[in-house]
């Protein structure tokens, strides 16, 4: 693990700590009410928490610009509250209700917004790495100035496809951010048993892909080496590798008991690094933000989170006959 | 001591070629390894090289000779100081022009496996479509498969500025099988761009480019490659659109040649379109003819879902009369029917059509009328047709060339028994390739595949004839 910098005076604005620390609450808050409802029978099927790292997405959103897309895998809860998606269309769609992003149909691993440019929620460990580079092609091919995330973890940093990716990202100068959230655990593979060589952030440089290692565990570090990825895409450099070490604190889905690892070493983690308290008391130590101001933000994300699941336990399943509906585009006068 | 030199064969499916230019003229003596010709094949000009020391004696073919049959002599190489005995029997051929060739797979040649349907020196059948997909009167000229799909590509990619082909070898190579030739240099290498060998990472690419916005066409070099990108196409491409409850449309074409090829043994010869049409999400289509190749490709490259498009290097070479119009397209999920016939039913696609075509012909000659059907995509599938057809010659054998475990044809049969079972005499019998990995051996290979007598026995046995 990364060891934190020491806290000199951040070179950001007491506006947007307050903001990150508002989004970061936002995803933690939601993801513990996800796995209570989880626990309730309201959530089926797979639930992938993303507690622990929300520093990651809530660093890099903040460097993203309208039209940026992003991408990821099945752990994606958090990257869609970061891009500003609703959380009750999020946890609706958790409870397989019409009122979810999905309309009930894809689930926890499966949702897209067109309108905040989330293109999923993919649940085939890696799938998502060429889709992402493809979405950096589409723009590319526009010629406009726009950027991709693409996350995946450590695991799926071992798959075959990323590398072709990589190298055709490389070779046509694609503007993707190659996002490796290397919360250490490939499911319950540690990475030192999954992976010959431990620094993923230097897997492009055979493909000539610069590529830096992160503190994901500090907000700022992300955001700053998210500034330095993004200018170097849009600059039409071509592919960035940001290689960034966080950490989950819950099990790789909702039915894994996590006895891979200790519970000193979570406890360790959720005590010393949590990058949450981190911005809290950079917003404290500095005088920005009294006891009260947070707890009025702890108020209000409380509400948002209630009422996210709220609207999630009272929308009604839907409609049977919705079915055989969206199983094709209609093709109009082309068939 | 005289050799003959004889005109080789530079593809697993060149039956013939085109002597296209001499590199050495006579009384030249060559080396092993000296390029001494240029041929051209039905996918590229090649260069010939001598194997043998010697001094050309005499050349037997001359420069621009189309139609040359593999293993035709083409030279005489005699030893240093010998000479050709004798004046050949045969005179040099001469040079035949260009509209009067014929295209490579179509003209008889030794181990003929594939036949096409109709007399050995033309490849369309003499039969005309009882409903054409053009409006009557309307002009049609002969085109190969080949030049169809190419022509559809680029009139789409000229209404579109979204289209775009990736694979390998489309661009500067002109196509593996020469498929997307000239489309370089009309279009650019930021729409018509080389990929690595590498199915997985661009069929996820291209998925990508089309959630995007674009339209990619995105050719394998076979299906047999696209195996590696499956995840790809069915995963991503096919079912995107419903986990996102209509948001997400994924509009691209997986297209390229699919079945079994010459020769190329088991894991180059596979069809896989029973494997596709079992996805919910995908349309695909196997054209048989040329016309149906270019309106079925404008149609797959227009149509908002992704499509599957499954072409044969076999047919590429083949010519049908293609018509002549500004914007031709043949809508999916629509049959067609080839020959009329009141006695039996043959349904099949893609290359299986010209094992029913020519049993129908040979079928006719015994008294005995079948029904052609070419189902042209099978996912939408028009059950219709052939139940209607059923309806009326109460028999039906299904031709594919791929495994028959759950194949096509066991779904047609499925489908004829739910909804005409009442209609049927016989049992429907499924003619399909056999269960077992393509083997390279000619006389295996060809025992492997559907044959045109197989289609005669069975409907023997369906008309207890």
């Amino acid at each position: 693990m990364v060891t934190r910098k020491p806290a000199a005076k951040p070179n950001v604005s007491a506006d947007a700590l307050k903001t990150w620390y508002r989004d970061m609450l936002l995803i933690r808050r939601f993801e513990e009410k996800a796995g209570q409802l989880y626990g309730m029978g309201l959530i089926g099927g797979f639930c992938h928490l993303y507690i622990g790292q929300e520093a990651v997405v809530v660093g890099l959103e903040s460097t993203a610009e309208e039209g940026d897309k992003r991408i990821t895998s099945y752990r994606d809860h958090g990257h869609m509250l970061a891009c500003g998606m609703d959380p009750k269309g999020v946890m609706a769609e958790l409870t397989g209700r019409e009122g979810g992003y999905s309309k009930g149909k894809g689930g926890s691993m499966h949702m897209f917004s067109r309108e905040k440019h989330f293109y999923g929620g993919h649940g085939i460990v890696g799938a998502q790495v060429p889709i992402g580079a493809g979405l950096a092609f589409s723009d590319k091919y526009r010629g406009n100035q726009n950027v991709t995330f693409t996350y995946f973890g450590d695991g799926a940093a071992n798959q075959g496809q990323v590398y072709e990716t990589f190298n055709m990202a490389a070779l046509w100068k694609l503007p993707v951010i190659f996002v490796i959230e290397n919360n250490q655990y490939a499911m319950g593979t540690a990475q030192v048993r999954s992976t010959s060589t431990p620094d993923l952030h230097t897997r492009g440089e055979a493909f000539g892909i610069p590529g830096e290692i992160v503190d994901g565990m500090d907000v700022l570090a992300v955001r700053d080496a998210g500034e330095k990825a993004v200018k170097h895409c849009r600059s039409g450099k071509g592919p960035y590798i940001l290689e960034i070490k966080t950490y989950r604190y819950r099990g790789h889905s909702m039915s894994d008991p996590a006895k891979y690892r200790t519970r000193e070493e979570v406890q360790k983690m959720r005590s010393e690094r949590d990058p949450i308290e981190h911005v809290r008391e950079l917003l404290l130590q500095g005088k920005h933000a009294t006891e009260d101001d947070l707890k009025a933000i702890d108020k209000e994300i409380k509400a948002v989170v209630t009422d996210a699941a709220d609207f999630a336990r009272k929308c009604p399943e839907p409609k049977l006959d919705e079915l055989w509906t969206d199983v094709y585009a209609d093709a109009g006068e082309a068939n | 001591m005289a050799t003959e030199i004889l005109m080789p064969a530079l593809s697993p499916t060149m039956e013939e070629g085109t002597l296209a230019k001499w590199l050495v003229k006579e009384g030249d003596t060559v080396h092993s390894g000296d390029v001494i010709a240029e041929i051209e094949t039905d996918k590229a000009t090649m260069e010939f090289e001598a194997v043998d020391e010697g001094v050309i004696g005499r050349l037997l073919v001359a420069d621009g000779t189309a139609n040359v049959a593999v293993n035709t002599p083409i030279a005489v190489l005699v030893e240093d100081g010998e000479t050709v005995a004798a004046p050949p029997n045969r005179p040099a051929q001469q040079p035949v022009p260009a509209d009067k060739m014929l295209t490579s797979e179509s003209a008889p040649a030794s181990a003929k496996q594939h036949p096409s349907p109709g007399s050995s020196t033309q490849d369309a059948p003499e039969w005309t479509a009882p409903e054409p997909d053009w409006p009557e009167g309307t002009q049609t000229r002969s085109q190969t498969v080949r030049e169809a799909l190419r022509d559809a590509m680029a009139e789409e990619m000229r209404r579109d500025g979204d289209v775009f082909l990736m694979g390998e070898e489309v661009g500067e190579y002109q196509g593996a099988y020469k498929i997307s030739q000239g489309l370089l240099d009309e279009f650019g290498s930021k729409r018509v761009m080389d990929t690595p060998f590498t199915e997985h990472g661009f069929a996820g690419i291209g998925v990508g480019a089309a959630f995007g916005g674009l339209r990619p066409i995105v050719e394998f070099m076979t299906f047999n490659f696209a195996m590696q990108a499956v995840d790809q196409i069915v995963n991503s491409a096919a079912k995107t659109l419903y986990m996102s409850g209509g948001q997400m449309g994924c509009p691209i074409v997986f297209r390229g040649p699919n079945g079994a090829a010459a020769r190329v043994g088991a894991q180059h010869s596979q069809d896989y379109a029973a494997w596709y049409t079992h996805i919910p999400g995908l349309k695909v289509c196997m054209p048989y003819s040329a016309s149906d190749a270019k309106g079925l490709l404008k149609s797959a490259i227009r149509d908002p879902n992704p499509v599957v498009f499954l072409e044969n290097e076999i047919l590429y070479g083949r010519s049908f009369d293609v018509p002549v119009m500004k914007d031709f397209t043949v809508p999916f999920g629509k049959a067609r029917i080839w020959r009329e016939g009141t006695d039996v039913t043959l349904v099949s696609f893609g290359i299986g059509m010209t094992y029913a075509l020519e049993a129908a012909e040979k079928l006719a000659a015994e008294g005995i009328s079948a029904e052609v059907i070419d189902l042209r995509t099978l996912r939408p599938l028009d059950t219709a047709t052939v139940i209607a057809s059923v309806q009326k010659t109460n028999r039906c054998v299904t031709i594919e060339e791929g495994f028959p475990v759950a194949s096509i044809g066991n779904h047609i049969s499925a489908k004829l028994m739910q909804e005409a079972f009442d209609y049927l005499d016989a049992p429907v019998i499924n003619l399909t390739g056999k269960d077992v990995p393509m083997p390279y051996a000619a006389n295996l290979e060809k025992h492997a595949l559907v044959t045109t007598d197989e289609v005669i026995a069975a409907v023997h046995k369906v008309t207890y004839r």
